[in-house]
């Protein structure tokens, strides 16, 4: 994959897991993993805001103008996960693959893309503490290994077709800025 | 689950200043909950997290008689200042 393809897949990944994730915003099991669960997913739409921006003039318009077809995320970050195993096991699976993207591209011969990698993944090491804490306490929880064992395929799944879920997150995502076409913030 | 009191500073060699309390069920879980409640917004040097039991109380402090002068701000010297003048007074009359 060309540097400009993986920062876009990159970029989507990290809108759309966090736009999953905040759907957990006030229903988390606690509080306190409510208030860090949610505060992660902010954090993931602004690496995405950061690499879009690298991208586009425009980076709004990047993030939220294109047509369902021609975004590049992974299947895995797409599907609507209602039950808090599932939520934990993605999150854990996504930080894995995650993480050797970032390290990837903070050896990129761009000091740009290098650095803007290294930003990242000093935010993503708290993302990975937090997805492995729960990991590890939920290691034997069948609820758990099961729902890794299902959401293990997707990891690789095809970036270039899309989940029938992200029909529905796509509408929700953009409906704001497609009710007022070039209007300016 | 256990209590966890968070100490935060907000500058390097400021004194560590009480700021709340994470309800976590071990200290990594207290750690990653503090670090997202307490520092993302840059609002920490550093964080001291305390789990409730090891902090020990102290509440009771009787007052029976009349300790004032052990205090720093000592008895109120208004009235017997105001004497003495008054006294003062008269003498150079």
């Amino acid at each position: 994959m060309r540097e400009r393809e993986q920062l876009l897949a990159l970029a989507d990944d990290e809108l759309v897991i966090g736009w999953r994730d905040s759907e957990w915003t006030g229903i988390a099991p606690t509080l306190e993993e409510d208030v860090a669960f949610s505060s992660i997913a902010q954090n993931e739409i602004g690496h995405a805001r950061a690499v879009y921006e690298l991208l586009a003039e425009d980076a709004d318009a990047l993030a939220f103008d294109r047509a369902p077809e021609e975004y590049r995320c992974s299947p895995l970050v797409e599907l609507r996960l209602l039950d808090w195993a599932h939520t934990i096991a993605r999150r854990y699976l996504y930080e894995q693959t995650d993480r050797e993207r970032i390290e990837r591209l903070m050896q990129s011969d761009d000091p740009v893309v290098a650095g803007i990698a290294r930003k990242i993944d000093r935010e993503e090491a708290y993302h990975r503490m937090h997805a492995e804490l729960w990991a590890e306490r939920l290691r034997d929880e069948p609820r758990f290994t099961q729902a890794l064992e299902e959401l293990r395929p997707y990891v690789d799944g095809d970036r270039a077709t899309r989940t029938p879920e992200f029909a529905e997150l796509w509408d929700e995502m953009t409906c704001v800025r497609r009710s007022a076409p070039g209007a300016e913030w | 689950m256990p209590i966890f009191e968070v100490f935060r500073q907000e500058k390097k060699g400021q004194a560590f200043q009480h700021a709340g309390s994470v309800d976590a069920p071990d200290a990594e879980f207290a750690e990653t909950w503090a670090r997202e409640q307490y520092g993302r917004r840059g609002e920490s040097e550093a964080l001291w997290l305390v789990p409730r039991e090891a902090v020990h109380e102290v509440i009771d402090f009787p007052d029976e008689f009349d300790l004032k002068y052990r205090r720093v701000d000592g008895y109120s010297l208004k009235a017997r200042l105001s004497v003495a003048r008054e006294r003062a007074a008269a003498r150079t009359r």
